[in-house]
């Protein structure tokens, strides 16, 4: 599953990234092939979502390399910082949806999902509503299509939040830890939009605590702990089979709690 | 016991009609130009460019930190040596009333920014918004609900600030009231009245901003 020149969708090789002396990603490598889906997980402060914010230059990383379809950057010594147009124009290409929504409070969710389109690729307002509507009624809310953010449940602004990210049209979609903020009864509903993206073919990484969903969603699995990858794999060799004391440890957790079948 | 006679005042009554409409010109006007300077200094504070932030902070803290009746005086009398420009009495305080006024809306404005989640900016970035349409489209339309209501506070300040324009012997509702009470030997009845020719007209302004409050306690 790559693209016609044999390579990878995203790449990440040798990532690094520090706050302040706390080094919070050591050497880092990554691909994901596109259509390919991928779940990060490990214990808090593993770095997975620093990980995942560097794909998308959220977080700019220290050294090392990402790409993502055709733009590619160089970061280090001797490099030079890209500019704000430069990253704004990246991450026009890859959408990304937020533990906490991120829902711009003083829009509808059409307005919401508009607002990619309108602004960044300067569609027509017919047009972005048009597309805007197509979305929600994906993500199973055309009927809330004129509510405020403020009246929506967590699962409902998260699938809006999804919604604006489809709305660029995005190469990629990235998943911070999506449902962790959601009432149990509400993950659900966001989980079967991510598992009918993916099933659409859309390339994916994921960070995610739902152990189960990544068996069952994800291609790959990557564990990481203090920001290295200490174990990497097929999702259900991984998960059912981890070979790693660590991940061993870390899944045992899961396993005790009945989230994720028995190997 | 005294006896008032505010019978006598109508004598003066277009003065006092004029200095209230030059008060609240000036008013309209320092409102105006000091909210695009506290903008410009706002941003400036927020700024990545560090030279920006210092220079902000400098014109910040320089005019919150002296009398504005000192910076009045200064401005009309040291100025225009220094300048070796000349200034009227009207430029000097607006140029002076603006400035002091645009120190505390820069502050507003910058706290107003930063009070915003910043989940709100990464989201517009991970749009693919540049900063600057992130603030437009994004920040400021949430942060300038906040801002209003010190907006509103700060420039009912302002208001009554503008009497101190009266020692440039800029004609505004204080100096023609003196005018009018070394005319009539009347102080008492004069500064009364002028006292609450300022009351009525600023009153109904804190009512205002008193609703807008409680309208936003509500709203979210």
């Amino acid at each position: 599953m790559t693209d016609v020149s044999g390579r990878a969708k995203i790449e990440i090789a040798h990532l690094a990234k520090s706050f302040g002396t706390q080094a919070v990603l050591k050497d880092v490598s990554l691909a994901v092939p596109a259509g390919g889906v991928v779940a990060l997980i490990g214990p808090s402060g593993s770095g997975k979502s620093t990980l995942l914010r560097c794909i998308n230059l959220l977080v700019v990383p220290d050294a090392g390399e990402v790409r993502v379809g055709d733009d590619a950057f160089r970061f280090g010594a001797g490099t030079k910082l890209p500019g704000t147009k430069a990253l704004a124009r990246f991450r026009a290409g890859t959408g990304m949806v937020f533990q906490h929504f991120n829902l711009f409070p003083h829009l509808t969710a059409l307005q919401n999902v508009m607002e990619g389109p309108v602004t960044v690729q300067r569609l027509p307002k017919a047009e972005a509503e048009a597309r805007a509507r197509a979305l929600l009624a994906k993500v199973g809310l055309a009927d809330k299509a004129e509510q405020y953010p403020s009246r929506l449940s967590g699962g409902q602004k998260q699938r809006v939040a999804i919604a604006r990210a489809l709305a660029m049209e995005p190469e990629v979609m990235l998943f911070d830890e999506a449902t962790s903020a959601l009432d149990p009864e509400l993950v659900g509903e966001v989980l079967s939009v991510m598992r009918a993206l993916a099933a659409d073919g859309m390339t994916m990484v994921i960070v995610t605590h739902e152990i189960a969903f990544a068996r069952e969603v994800a291609d790959r699995v990557v564990f990481l702990r203090d920001g290295v990858v200490v174990e990497e794999g097929p999702a259900r060799t991984l998960i059912d089979a981890p070979q790693h004391p660590d991940t061993q440890a870390f899944l045992a957790h899961f396993h005790r709690r009945g989230e994720a079948p028995a190997a | 016991m005294y006896q008032w006679d505010f019978g006598s005042l109508w004598t003066y009554r277009w003065l006092f009609v004029q200095g209230l409409g030059v008060t609240a010109a000036f008013t309209v006007a320092i409102v105006v130009i000091g909210l695009l300077v506290g903008l410009a200094a706002g941003l400036a504070k927020l700024s990545h460019v560090a030279p920006l932030r210092w220079l902000s902070n400098a014109y910040i803290e320089v005019f919150r930190c002296t009398p504005l009746l000192v910076q009045l005086v200064w401005f009309y009398y040291a100025l225009p040596i220094l300048a070796g420009i000349e200034i009227s009495a009207v430029g000097a305080s607006v140029l002076a009333l603006s400035l002091y006024g645009g120190s505390f809306y820069a502050e507003i404005i910058r706290g107003g920014i930063v009070s915003i989640d910043r989940g709100q900016g990464e989201a517009a970035a991970a749009l693919g918004m540049t900063p600057a349409q992130s603030l437009r489209r994004i920040i400021l339309p949430q942060a300038l609900k906040r801002m209003v209501p010190p907006l509103m506070n700060q420039s009912i300040i302002q208001f009554k600030n503008t009497s101190l324009v009266s020692v440039l012997a800029v004609p505004d509702l204080l100096y023609q009231g003196q005018v009018a009470a070394h005319d009539s030997y009347r102080p008492l009845e004069i500064y009364t009245l002028v006292a609450v020719l300022y009351f009525a007209a600023l009153y109904p302004l804190t009512w205002i901003v008193r609703r807008g409050e409680q309208r936003l306690a509500t709203s979210d």
